[in-house]
Parts: structure tokens; C-alpha cells; sequence
């Protein structure tokens, strides 16, 4: 009796990780870090005019500036997502949400990286209403109106896309959504700089995706975990 | 009966009357060199109209006290040929006073909407979308760069569609969301609209005109008081309409050279 009761609990120990096993794809311990930065002249940021939306304009003490080419120290290139392309199919989307902010009429962050499938919520935080509308061409189009003290946005997309972001009542309002189909991804920060963790071994095409230039892509094999540094210089025009 | 209704409709139509006479809720103040004109033929018309409103109304009630069914079982009487000619008699009375006033003010409507512009005028272009206004200098170079459609990006600033790449005019262009000008500086101003119908208004510079999506509109104005005023979108545009708006800042002419010059340095 007492053995057959051991047995149960073994077999159902057993299957219990096996089941977490096959529920999560193999966690790895590589990495690949690099830095993505710019030749050639940047095109200049241009400041722009909130003073029709007072609640916003006062929240900023110095204008606020367009993001498209967003430079750093260092020739450095900010807001590139760098993300595995090939080698990492099948990672499933984390519990936990991504979450996108509507503040000082801007878009916080400028460039949301998330998974296929990934909760996504949208907050007003602003005294004024916003009417977000994501330009998506693969997932279904909508657009949403979120008066001030709205509760915020729940969605998600099934299919992967770099998606433009647009607020339909302040034109100079300008993101993007990167929906992925890895776990494995960073958006360079102010430095240029990105750590992708957490890889398992194997053979991956690593790109890297900036909003106005084309995208470019480096192949990367990972043996046990090895950290491995990739970087990009993505080629800028004045105009 | 007769009597109360007469009393309701006289109080009401003196009060009517005494607002527009003793200037309550009167319009803003007149920035413009066309203004006056226009301020002057609205009073005209005013005192017209306000006359034929108190006639009218005065008269009605006068008929509602005199002439009320006082339950003595007393005949109805009509104005000779019946309700047909009265019918016709104030179309006919109606449309001689349009007439009129049209005669009388179309001079002051044509100096602002058929006169062109002075040939000293500087000119801005005007660009509405939804829901914002937007205004470009043509730089030091004095010379617009062209507008292509299809490059038009509010993502990167590019409200107009420039294309500096190979379009040198292009590159010195100035675009900004508020409209600064000089005072006593004629200014002419090219409207047009990157998508729906908008409308430029301003009550101050008495300036109310329709942007039309693929027409290019030229309007012209010289404003002669400095400040800061407010200019609004007055054609339901869509869901932010009511959001839809810019300001308009005269500035000396000192001050409007400095600025332009920060601008352009930017």
C-alpha cells in the first residue's frame, strides 16, 4: 500500500517536470551583446510644437524632439530592435504583459518590442483624450479612443510585424509596436548598446531592425554558453 | 391669454434687442486692416435686421393684445387677398433686403476674398490635418521647397512631404506649429488640407476660410496689433475637432526677425 502510494507520487513527479520540460523551450545560458551605431551624417530631430495641447506642453521643459533617428555618444543608434530571426521558433509568449504608455503626448517607450501572442496594455496617463491607432497591415487594423481616466487597452497580435503607431488626435505622436516571433530580443538604448540572454545553443540569425533604414541580419552560433558580440553600423543620410 | 402672450412676446423681443444693443457678449476686439470694414457693414446690417425684428415683433404683439378671441363670438376678419399675398409680400420684402445688403457689402467682402494680396505680402504656407495646424517660411533662400504627397510623414516631422534630399529650396524650409508674424506686415497665406475639409479662423484678424482638399487657397490679412491669438478649426472635421487649433503670434518686427532667425538655425 505504502509503495503503491510512493510509486503515484513518483510517477506523478515525473511527469509533472516532463511536462514542464516540454511546456518550456530549453533555457540556455548564451548571450550575444553588441553595440549599434551609425555612419554618416544623422538627419537633424526636429523640436516639436505641443502648445495646443497646454496639458501636455507643461510637462516638458525643453521640447520634445522627433525620434526617427535617435542618436547617442559614440556614433550610438538608439531604438534599433535586435532580435533572432531564425533559429528560435517556438518560444511561447510570457505571462507577464507588455506595457505602453501615453504620456506628455508622447509614446513611451518609442519602439515597444513584444511576442506574438504577449498581452499588450495601452494607458492614457494624460489630462487629455488620445485615439491610439496602431498602422498594422498583417494583424487586423483598429483604432481606439481613450478620454482621460480611461482603464487602459487590453490586446494582443497573433502574428508578427513591425507596426507603426499613430495617435489620430495629435499628429506628432509616432511609435511602433515590434510584435516577435522569439523571446530573444533588446532595443539598443542611448549608448547603441544590446544584450540578448538566456540562448541555448544552436545557429541563429540575429537582426537588427531600425524604423528608417533598411534592416540587416548576421549569422551567430552558440555553443554551451558562450557570450558572443555582434554588432551593427547602419549607414545614415542628412535628408 | 391674448395680453400674457403679449407681454411674454414683448419682454422677450426688448431683451433680445437691449443684448445686441448695449454690447453684451460683443465681438473680440478688431486686429486687422480689413476689420474695421467688415465690423462696420455687420453693424450696418445689424441695425437693419434689429429694426425689422422689433417692427415685426412689436407689431405681432400689439395685434395679440388688440385683437384676441375674447370669447364674444366676434367675426375673423383676413388682410384683403388672403394669406397668399401676405405670403408673397414678405418673400418679395425678404429678398429685396438680401439683395440690398449684398449691393451694400460686397466691398467690404471682395477686399478680403477677390482682391489679391500686395505684392509686398509675405507668404506662408499653410498645411491642416487631422487634428493639427501647420505653418512653413520659405527660409533664407526665400523660396518654398515643392510638396510631394506621397512623402508626407508626421512620424519624422515631415508635414508637407519636403524632399531635401534633392530638392535644395526645400532644405532651409521652416515648419512650425504656430503661426508668428510681424505686425503691419501684409501676409498672404496658401491653405490647403492633407486630408479632409478644415477651416482657418481667427476672430480677431475677422478671418473665417474653408480649407477645400485639393485646393489650394490663398487668403490675406495685415494685422496691427501685437499678442497672441487663437486660431481654430470652425469645420467638424472628425473625432479631435474640437482639439484642433494653433496659435497665431504678432509679434514687432524686431522681435519676428529674431525669431525667424532661431528658427532657422534650428
Amino acid at each position: 500500500m505504502r509503495s503503491g502510494y510512493f510509486t503515484a507520487l513518483a510517477v506523478a513527479v515525473l511527469l509533472g517536470s516532463g511536462m514542464l520540460v516540454f511546456a518550456k523551450p530549453p533555457a540556455g545560458s548564451g548571450s550575444i551583446t553588441g553595440k549599434v551605431t551609425y555612419t554618416g551624417t544623422p538627419p537633424k530631430m526636429k523640436p516639436i510644437d505641443m502648445s495646443k495641447e497646454p496639458s501636455c506642453a507643461k510637462q516638458h521643459a525643453t521640447p520634445v524632439m522627433t525620434q526617427n533617428v535617435t542618436t547617442g555618444p559614440g556614433n550610438a543608434l538608439q531604438w534599433v530592435v535586435v532580435y533572432i530571426s531564425a533559429g528560435d521558433e517556438g518560444s511561447s509568449a510570457p505571462s507577464q504583459g507588455a506595457r505602453y504608455d501615453q504620456k506628455g503626448c508622447e509614446y513611451l517607450p518609442h519602439v515597444l518590442p513584444m511576442q506574438v501572442a504577449q498581452q499588450l496594455q495601452i494607458y492614457n496617463d494624460d489630462q487629455t483624450s488620445h485615439n491610439i491607432h496602431p498602422l498594422s497591415k498583417t494583424n487586423p487594423e483598429w483604432n481606439k479612443s481613450q478620454p482621460p481616466g480611461s482603464p487602459p487597452i487590453d490586446t494582443k497580435y497573433d502574428k508578427a510585424e513591425f507596426i507603426p503607431v499613430k495617435c489620430n488626435i495629435h499628429p506628432w505622436m509616432h511609435g511602433y509596436f515590434a510584435v516577435l516571433n522569439t523571446s530573444h530580443y533588446a532595443v539598443s538604448g542611448e549608448d547603441g548598446s544590446f544584450d540578448i540572454k538566456g540562448l541555448p545553443p544552436g545557429k541563429y540569425t540575429v537582426t537588427a531592425w531600425q524604423e528608417q533604414y533598411p534592416a540587416q541580419s548576421q549569422e551567430v552560433t552558440i555553443s554551451g554558453s558562450e557570450a558572443k558580440t555582434a554588432n551593427f553600423v547602419f549607414k545614415v543620410l542628412p535628408y | 391669454m391674448g395680453k400674457f402672450f403679449a407681454i411674454v412676446l414683448t419682454v422677450i423681443t426688448l431683451v433680445s434687442a437691449s443684448i445686441f444693443a448695449m454690447h453684451i457678449w460683443w465681438m473680440p476686439v478688431d486686429i486687422s486692416v480689413h476689420g474695421p470694414a467688415l465690423d462696420k457693414q455687420f453693424g450696418e446690417t445689424l441695425m437693419g435686421t434689429g429694426f425689422g425684428f422689433l417692427v415685426a415683433q412689436l407689431s405681432l404683439a400689439y395685434f395679440l393684445w388688440k385683437f384676441a378671441d375674447k370669447g364674444d363670438g366676434r367675426k375673423v376678419r383676413e388682410f384683403p387677398g388672403g394669406p397668399k399675398v401676405t405670403i408673397i409680400t414678405a418673400v418679395v420684402l425678404v429678398g429685396l433686403e438680401i439683395l440690398a445688403l449684398s449691393f451694400v457689402g460686397q466691398k467690404a467682402w471682395a477686399s478680403v476674398n477677390l482682391d489679391p494680396a500686395p505684392p509686398n505680402a509675405m507668404h506662408i504656407d499653410v498645411q491642416a490635418e487631422q487634428f493639427a495646424f501647420y505653418f512653413r517660411y520659405a527660409g533664407p533662400d526665400g523660396q518654398f521647397g515643392a510638396v510631394h504627397p506621397e512623402k508626407i510623414s508626421d512620424g519624422n516631422g515631415n508635414y508637407f512631404g519636403l524632399d531635401p534630399e534633392n530638392d535644395i529650396p526645400a532644405r532651409d524650409d521652416i515648419v512650425v506649429g504656430s503661426l508668428t508674424i510681424p505686425v503691419n506686415q501684409p501676409i498672404l497665406l496658401t491653405i490647403h488640407s492633407k486630408d479632409v475639409g478644415h477651416s482657418f479662423y481667427v476672430r480677431e484678424l475677422r478671418i473665417q476660410q474653408d480649407f477645400v482638399p485639393g485646393i489650394v487657397i490663398p487668403v490675406h490679412f495685415t494685422a496691427t496689433q501685437t499678442g497672441k491669438f487663437e486660431i481654430v478649426c470652425t469645420q467638424l472635421c472628425g473625432l479631435g475637432h474640437y482639439n484642433m487649433k494653433a496659435y497665431l503670434e504678432v509679434l514687432p518686427q524686431d522681435q519676428f526677425d529674431q525669431w525667424l532667425k532661431a528658427q532657422a538655425g534650428q
